[in-house]
């Protein structure tokens, strides 16, 4: 590829991602109200996409591999543990990322 | 003039700490992301290029094999659009919150990115804090740390004094943690099992390179069949009490057709794959 043609591929990723942040906004625009259920879904979708993030985040987890996955779901438990103890959310993120890089460097290594 | 002004710091220093998990992620992850593109032969400007321009972690991570590969154009948008669909939800979700932001707005949905999607859209602005200058700020902090990480990795190549293997687990458990704040505001849990389920179920079928679309396509179909149990108005799950509290008619009896079935197009295969942030 040539330098033009990676700023062209560049200049068609902008617009790709940029069709999917600016479309909602463009077709219902707040001069009208949105169909109702749309405002539903606006309304109830939060938790489901951030338990789909959850999914897409640990999506390459592999059960099979030497560790079987026990690093991640040690992770996860002590995040959410950590978390509904305390309610603290930069305390729950610390405790389970370095739970994490405690278990891969040294645990499972 | 001088009143705008500190309105604003006040406004910086309201967002500052909610930003920080992002802080700790994004300088990892794009450190990585510039590391990475960096070890494949391009410039030190060419992460800084695309932290800037497309503001997309996952795609930027696709973008530097799509950059090596031969000029795909047509491939190249599908892959854009695959990897960002999820996106389409976060505007939908945002039409409300992002609604008088006036001249912030297109910045607003520019830098609408999961993370600052995931502060924005659940966060409880603090009492004599201005909501608009607040949220401007979290897109643009994020967006910063993103770019400043990119570069660094450009610049530095591979030279990192020392060990971050695992360090890009704060993303997923600062998702972890917004995920449970969601389960436990709403007593139903529909939303949240329904987004566990399906991203599951499409997960295991369709793997983990294309997968995020099919999910997408059940959460929406999951979400219309059970309207009725999210009945009333103002009973959101997270909601942020912007819900138009007047009619209290019941859904379902508006003509709208619910098109349940999966209106998403799943495509298989067709992505390139997920990003490899870990080394």
């Amino acid at each position: 590829m040539t330098v033009r043609e990676q700023l062209i591929t560049v200049a068609i990723l902008v617009a790709a991602t940029m069709l999917t942040r600016f479309l909602p906004f463009a077709v219902f625009s707040s001069g009208k109200p949105a169909p109702r259920i749309v405002m539903y879904l606006g309304r109830v979708l939060p938790p489901a996409i951030f338990s789909m993030l959850v999914v897409y985040c640990l999506r390459s987890v592999d059960l099979m591999s030497d560790s079987h996955g026990l690093p991640e779901l040690i992770a996860v438990l002590v995040t959410a543990g950590v978390h509904l103890w305390r309610r603290q959310t930069l305390l729950s993120i610390v405790a389970g990322t370095a739970c994490y890089m405690i278990l891969l460097q040294f645990v499972f290594a | 003039m001088s009143e705008r002004r500190g309105q604003a710091l006040t406004a910086l220093k309201a967002a500052f700490p909610h930003t920080l998990p992002i802080l700790t992620g994004f300088l990892v992850l794009g450190t990585a992301h510039g590391v990475l593109m960096s070890a494949a032969g391009f410039a030190w400007w060419w992460p800084l290029l695309t932290s800037v321009v497309i503001f997309g972690g996952s795609l930027e991570f696709v973008a530097t094999s799509l950059l090596q590969a031969p000029f795909a154009p047509l491939q190249s948008l599908l892959t854009g659009l695959l990897v960002q669909a999820r996106h389409l939800f976060y505007g939908i979700a945002m039409l409300e919150r992002y609604k008088d932001m006036g001249r912030k707005k297109p910045y607003m949905i520019f830098s609408l990115c999961d993370e600052t999607f995931s502060i924005n859209c659940t966060v409880d602005v603090p009492e004599g804090v201005d909501r608009e200058l607040f949220m401007f700020f979290v897109g643009l902090l994020d967006q910063s740390y993103w770019v400043v990480g990119s570069l660094l990795g450009g610049l530095l190549g591979d030279f990192i004094p020392f060990d971050t293997t695992g360090m890009d687990f704060a993303m997923t458990a600062m998702f972890i943690v917004i995920a449970l704040e969601q389960w436990l505001k709403d007593d139903r849990h529909f939303s949240a099992l329904s987004g566990l389920l399906c991203s599951l179920a499409a997960l295991m079928i369709f793997g983990q390179d294309s997968f995020l679309i099919p999910a997408m396509a059940l959460i929406l179909a999951a979400l219309l069949l059970g309207r009725g149990i999210y009945g009333g108005e103002g009973n959101a799950p997270g909601g942020d009490g912007s819900a138009p509290g007047g009619d209290g008619s019941a859904p379902g009896g508006e003509g709208n057709a619910p098109g349940g079935d999966g209106s998403a197009p799943v495509m298989e295969g067709s992505a390139s794959g997920g990003e490899e942030a870990r080394s």
